[in-house]
Order: structure tokens, then sequence, then C-alpha cells
């Protein structure tokens, strides 16, 4: 099988398109090929995207080499003489019935691997998304059995806003960070910090369009519409930064309401949360101003 | 024509016509099935160029990273138009009229069997691009929502929604229209011998296609005055605020998005049977199963929709129904492209400039049905959808799928149409050029979308730079081939070889008995069907 893949120079492509897809960490020039990511729901897309190309591959070998095969064998100005035959039973049923099975052994993994991902349940954590026109609101509902309520907006940071505009005169190749990674676009002002090794639900809406949340580190992209509540969850192996960007045409700046995921450790998480908890809302404050309000808000979590 | 009066040749058949004599009584008020074949495609080839001059806009913004010519708003218009025009007014006017020029040809009617109203489905045509277009010189721009305009979105728009709806109406009411002709003249008008069972594959695959029109225009037509109601009228049919939902227009409207899918393929697929025997010299392979194959990918696009919207929240078991049901049309599909393969083993194949684009067309049209069938894969689609992915995949199987076989076709069935022969030279150049070009366009669209890069962003990360800058040179070189078209027929018509009235070698069926030009009236007796004269149904028994 190698062999006529390496022939047809698709093989060498492709490898070199894995080993710039696994040298870099996230997206990169001339990449190929999709990544693995860093979930397991991002192992098993990426997993099933490669059984399926390969399956593809090597049906497309074969029914393309015997396409060239006739197309050299059976010129006229060779002196190729036509058959006069249109039928063979024994062919066409070996054809209908291989690519069933086939497809029934890419239909098992495929029916596996979702309903596994469809399984919200057991999470330690909820964040509600909010797609607005054109930038994200995450809310931070629950840590474990504790309810919070630190909320902020997320929006196309000012680097890029600047350089994207028309006639702009920024070259979006100067757009970098600290490391030296070109994050044009693909910066926020405040990214969505989230625990890696927890199991964390997402409860994704939308407040004006249709936007849709798409990390491809994690592995999906999940709509955000208007009056309907989408649930999703990932599990994030390693601490980093994950960008991403809205999936699903919502007007004029579709293109500029990235998606910046940062994964950190869940004990640094759980500083970073209370902390921010402290500073939305100051107990004194909060007491003093609604006090029927504070003690509503606690019963709330517990339906997720 | 008062110069070339004088050539013997062109006066011969004038004789015999009985052509309508002043420009609009031919034009205008035609009701010849070949004038209104003509009509439609020059319609069709007009709406290609301009279709293609948004996508140059399109390519030429994506070309580098950063925003360099046009706001993201007038970006949005044009993907949106693009789309619209491309399919609504290239490629299915482009397989209508393929189908009035050839239909009574291949069945042996006379006409189409509703000729008046054949008249009015092709003049609601321009009126209707006329207003769809007229919306980019109103206040406010054109639709920009995206052709699937969806809702909350699509309802944003100003003057333009009601502007789109009503052309939306009015190509479905086209369509229709043509659609029952099609159907009535295929089921009423065959010439005595011309059964079911032994007609071409280009009419059988035409007939199957009509009845999905009837189907799933209206249903398209139900969805946007929904969307009109909803924007003018107050109601809330998509607007969650009201009790409506916003997903119930994705539904509704890949219930008629998808059967339109291959209402713009199953003629491809007739078109592409026809060629390939006739340059193999050699009988179609599986005639009857190719038949059944359209028939059942046409009863399998009925059942299959909700896997454009594997992400809007779908519960695990639609998920899986529609995963399921849209592997099973790699079945058929498989078929049929393993057909085509036996027709072309042990015939005796030359390779003329339709059999090329036919080729063409099996090789690129089945990469687009790899990636169909990955992303029918439900997890890797959550990565794949609304990503260049896609778009790649849609390309493939719209522009080397059915552009392809318009191409084709029109290099095939020219020498009948006009009596000229087309330089093989030019013809083969065209082939070549192409085949480069619009692979450079959309070839590298599909790593853009594995690396992540989604669609419908006028800009993007500089990671996405290099195969944008490949895909938008390769769009470029595409963006010359109607032109170059334009040149190779023109001087054909001019002063092309004479055509033959078989002017290939391999050629069945009652199209190749007429002569070349077909007469303005042909069949106007029912021709006496001999042995060897039609492709299918009198071989190998």
């Amino acid at each position: 099988m190698n062999r006529v893949v390496g022939k047809l120079g698709l093989g060498a492509v492709l490898a070199a398109g894995w080993s710039v897809a696994l040298a870099a960490a996230e997206r990169a020039p001339w990449q190929l090929n999709m990544h693995p990511g860093v979930t397991q729901t991002s192992q098993e897309a990426y997993d099933l995207h490669m059984l399926t190309l390969w399956i593809c591959v090597v049906i497309g070998a074969i029914v393309f080499g015997a396409m060239f095969i006739a197309m050299f064998k059976f010129r006229k100005s060779k002196g190729a003489v036509a058959a006069t035959w249109s039928h063979n039973t024994k062919a066409e049923i070996l054809w209908t019935v291989t690519p069933i099975l086939i497809l029934v052994g890419m239909a098992y993994p495929a029916t596996k691997v979702l309903i596994s991902e469809a399984y919200t349940n057991e999470s330690q954590m909820t964040v509600k998304i909010t797609g607005y026109q054109w930038k994200w609101g995450y809310d931070y509902v629950n840590w474990g059995d504790k309810a919070y309520h630190v909320r902020f907006i997320s929006k196309l940071d000012g680097v890029s806003d600047r350089t994207r505009q028309l006639h702009s005169g920024l070259n979006p190749a100067d757009v970098k960070n600290a490391q030296g990674e070109n994050t044009y676009l693909l910066d926020v002002d405040k990214p969505l910090v989230l625990p890696t090794n927890t199991k964390v639900r997402f409860v994704i809406t939308g407040d004006d369009v249709i936007h849709s949340w798409w990390v491809p580190a994690l592995g999906w992209k999940s709509d955000a519409i208007p009056g309907i509540i989408n649930d999703t969850w990932t599990n994030i192996r390693e601490p980093g930064i994950y960008r991403g960007q809205c999936a699903e045409l919502c007007g004029q700046d579709h293109g500029f309401m990235p998606i910046v995921v940062k994964a950190v450790p869940p004990e640094e998480f759980k500083a970073w949360l209370d902390q921010q908890e402290a500073a939305q809302n100051p107990p004194a404050a909060a007491a003093a101003a609604a006090p029927v309000a504070q003690q509503n808000p606690p019963a709330a979590p517990s339906h997720g | 024509m008062a110069n070339t009066a004088a050539h013997a040749d062109d006066h011969a058949h004038d004789d015999h016509d009985h052509k309508p004599e002043g420009f609009l009584d031919r034009w205008l008020f035609t009701t010849n099935h070949k004038d209104i074949g003509t009509l439609y495609l020059i319609f069709a080839f007009t709406m290609a160029v301009i279709g293609a001059a948004m996508s140059v806009v399109i390519r030429t913004e994506l070309m580098s990273p950063g925003l360099q010519h046009v706001q993201p708003y007038f970006f949005n218009q044009m993907t949106t138009l693009h789309a619209l025009v491309m399919i609504f007014g290239a490629v299915m006017p482009a397989f209508v009229g393929l189908a009035n020029w050839m239909i009574p040809l291949q069945i042996g009617a006379p006409d189409m069997a509703l000729p008046r109203m054949n008249n009015w489905s092709f003049w609601i045509m321009p009126f209707a691009f006329l207003m769809l277009l007229g919306t980019l010189f109103m206040p406010g721009g054109g639709p920009a929502g995206g052709w699937t305009m969806y809702p909350p979105l699509a309802l944003q728009g100003g003057a333009s929604v009601a502007f789109m709806v009503f052309a939306v109406h009015m190509m479905g009411i086209s369509s229709i229209m043509g659609a029952i002709n099609i159907i009535a003249t295929i089921l009423n008008m065959r010439a005595p011998g011309v059964d079911l069972l032994k007609m071409p594959l280009f009419t059988w695959t035409w007939l199957i296609t009509a009845f999905l029109l009837i189907a799933v225009m209206p249903v398209l037509a139900g969805a946007v005055t929904m969307l009109l109601t909803d924007k003018f009228f107050g109601t809330s049919f998509f607007n969650a605020a009201g009790g409506g939902d916003p997903v119930m227009f994705q539904h509704i409207f890949w219930f008629f998005g998808h059967p339109e899918v291959y209402i713009m393929i199953l003629p491809a697929f007739g078109i592409v049977s026809e060629i390939i025997p006739t340059f193999s010299r050699k009988p179609l392979f599986g005639y009857q199963a190719m038949v059944y194959a359209v028939a059942s990918i046409a009863f399998l696009s009925f059942i299959v929709w909700a896997h454009h919207m594997f992400t809007v929240g779908m519960p695990l078991g639609g998920e899986l129904f529609f995963m399921y049901s849209t592997m099973l049309i790699a079945i058929p599909t498989g078929v049929k492209v393993f057909n085509w393969v036996s027709t072309m083993w042990k015939g005796s194949m030359t390779f003329e400039t339709p059999m090329l684009w036919a080729i063409g067309f099996v090789i690129l049209f089945t990469i687009g049905g790899f990636s169909g069938l990955m992303l029918a894969i439900v997890p890797a689609d959550f990565q794949y959808h609304d990503t260049y992915f896609v778009v790649a995949h849609f390309h493939y199987v719209l522009v080397t799928g059915a552009i392809f076989s318009i191409i084709a076709a029109i290099y095939y069935w020219w020498p009948k149409w006009t009596g000229r022969m087309v330089n093989e030279t030019w013809g083969k150049f065209h082939f070549w050029w192409t085949m480069v070009f619009v692979n450079l366009t959309f070839f590298p669209q599909h790593f853009l979308g594995l690396a992540g890069m989604p669609r419908r962003i006028p800009d993007y990360n500089v990671a996405f730079a290099d195969w944008n800058f490949i895909s938008s040179i390769g769009a470029f070189g595409m963006f010359l081939t109607p032109f170059m078209m334009i040149a190779i027929f023109a001087v054909s018509k001019k002063s092309g070889v004479k055509a033959t009235q078989r002017p290939w070698e391999g050629a069945h069926g009652l199209e190749w008995e007429v002569p070349s030009p077909a007469p303005h009236h042909t069949f106007t007796t029912p021709p006496v069907i001999k042995p060897g004269m039609l492709a299918h149904g009198d071989v190998s028994h």
C-alpha cells in the first residue's frame, strides 16, 4: 500500500504535512494537515480524520490506477479493439458490497466516539459562553460545588484591531506576542482561563445572531444560537494557550472575534478564579446593595 | 448573416428551417426548444462570468493577510452573491439549457411538451437576476448573510432581503416550470421504441432531477417567504424571542439544499455517461445499474439534509442517523464511478476534448466525493465544519464536477448545434489550463481548512498566507478560462471545420441521426428506430 502511494508522491507530501503539524503547537505556515490537539476529543477527531483519509487514498489509488491503466492500454492509437460487453454481475456485486463493509468499518469507531462526546454529565465546572456581534462573553458558573459569578467579555486585541483596518498601513506580520508568535487576529484582550485535567462543561448560546465557538486544539465547534442553549464539554490535557475563531458567519466582523483559551493547572486556576470573584463581587458592596440577590445565585448553579 | 449568405453552406440549411424572421420574434417570442436552450446557455455563461468576477474580488482580498481592497461587509456581499449567482444563475440554467437542446433530440420529439411555458420559464430568469444584482447598487448594498440566508443574520440586511426573496421566488417559479416541462416531455413525447429503459442517461438523469426540483423548490420558496414575513410583517417563525426557532430555518433550508446539490450533479452524471462510452467506443457499463444508482442517490438526498448542521446541537440519535444516511450515498456514487471506469476498460479510447473534460470530471469529482465522505464522519466534522475544507469540498463537486461536465457537454454537442468542429488543439489547451489552475485554486483550500481557517472571512492570520496566495493565483488563472472559451467557440462558429452528422466516431443516440447543424425543427414526424440507433437497450442482447 505504502509503495503505491509513495509512487504517487502523495505519501511524501502527507508525511511532510504531519511533521509540520506535529512540530508546531498551533497553526503553521504551509501546514497541510489537522492538528491532533490537546484533548481526547481532538485526538479522536484526528484519528477518525486520518482513518478516512487513508481509506480514501487507498480507494483513490485503486480507482485512479485502474483508470490510468485503461487509458494507456486501451487506446485506439495502440490498436485496441473495443469489447462489446456491458455487464459483469460478479464485479458489480463485489463493488457494491465491499464499500458497505468499508463504511461499516468507518461508522463503528465514529459512533463510539460520538456517544462518548455526547456525555456532558459528571463535569467539574461549568462555563457559559455567549456569542455577541462581535465578541464573546464568558460566565464562570461554578467550580465543584461552589457557585461563582465571574463574568467578562473577550474581544479582539487592540494591535490586531488597528492593523486589520482597511488601508491601515500596518503589517499583519508585525503583530507578535512576547514569544515571537504571530497572533494577528488570533489574540484577545482577555482570554478564557480554564483548568487542565478537569471536565469542563460549556453551555453555549448567542445573543444576537448565530455564532460558533471553535478552538481547533479542543477538537470541536458548537453553534451559539439565540434562544437555544447547547452543551458540550472538554478536558484539556496540557497547559498552554489555544487559539480559535468564530466559525459561523455572523456579520461584517465575523473574521474578527477570536477565541483564546489559556489552560493552567487546577490549583493556579482556582486561585485565579477566587481572585476574579473577589474583584468582581466585593463582599461588602454586594451584601449592602442586594442582600436578596446574594441569596439566590448559589441555588442556580446546582442545575448544572 | 448578409455577408455570409453568399456561402452556399450557410444558405443550405436556412432555406428549410422556417426560423422566425425578426430578432424579437426569433428570441423573445421563441417557443423553439433549441433557441430557448441557446438562450439558457448564453444566460448561464454571462452569469458565470459575473460570478467569477466576484470570486476574483474575494480571492484578491484573500491574497495576503490584512485588508487591502474591500471592507468586510462588501466582502460578505461578494461571497453571498457569488454563491447565489453561480448556483441559480450559472449551473442550474446551464443544465436546463442543455436539457432543452438535447432531450427532444435524444427521445425523438419535435419540441418540448409545453413550448410557451418554456419561453416564460427562461424569460423570468434575467429579471430575477437583475433584481438580485441590482441590490448591489441600492443603499445598504446587497445581501451579505451568506447564500444560506440563515436568520437572524440574514434579517439584519436592509431592502436587499426583500429583493433577494423575490428573486429566489422567481428563480423557483422558473425552475418548477422547467421541471414540469421536462417531465411532461420525457413521459409523453418519446418516439415509438424509445422505452424508458432505452433512454440515454442524460435524459434519465434529467427526469429524476426534474422530480427533485418540483419537490424542493417550493420548500425553499416557503423558507424565504417566512424570512420575508419575519423581516417585514412581524412574524416570529425564526425569532426565538417570539417563540420561533432559528434552527428550524436551517432544517427547512437544507431539506431544499441537499436535493439541490444533486440537482446540480445528476445531469452531470448523465453527460459523463454519454461522453465516456462514445470515446471508449464501447457501450456504457451497467446501464440499468446507472439508472438505479441515480434514483437511489435522489431518494437518499431527501434524508441527509442535517449533515450540513452537525454543529447546531442535534440530539445524539439525530447525528447518528444523518451520519449513516450520508455515508450510504457513497455506495450508489461508487457504483457510478466504477461503471465509468469499467466502460473505459477494454475500450478503444481516443481523447478528444469532450473526453478529456469527462475524465477530468471523474477524477476530480471523485476527490470531491472523498472529502464528502470525510465530512460525513461527525466527530471529524466538528473540526471540518465551516472551514476552508468544506469550501474545497463543494468547489471540487461543483466546479470540477458540475461545471466540468457542462463544458464537456458543450464541446460534445457543439458540432450538432452549430455544424462546426472546435479546434482540438485549443480545446485541449483550454482543458489543461483549467486543470492546472482549478487544482491550484481549490486543492490548497483543503490544507487551509485542516489548519484551522474558517470560511467566509475576509482576513486571516499570517500562518494561512502561503496557501491563500497559491489559491488566489489559481483563481486568477481560472478567470481567464471563460474568455478563452468565448474565443475558441467564436472561431469555431466562424471558421471551424464543417461537422458531419456524426462527428464522433463512437457516438450513438437519436441526436446523431439528424444533420449537423440540427435544423430548426427536428423529428416533426417520429423517427423509426432501427437497430444500432440507440445507445442503450438494443446492444449485447
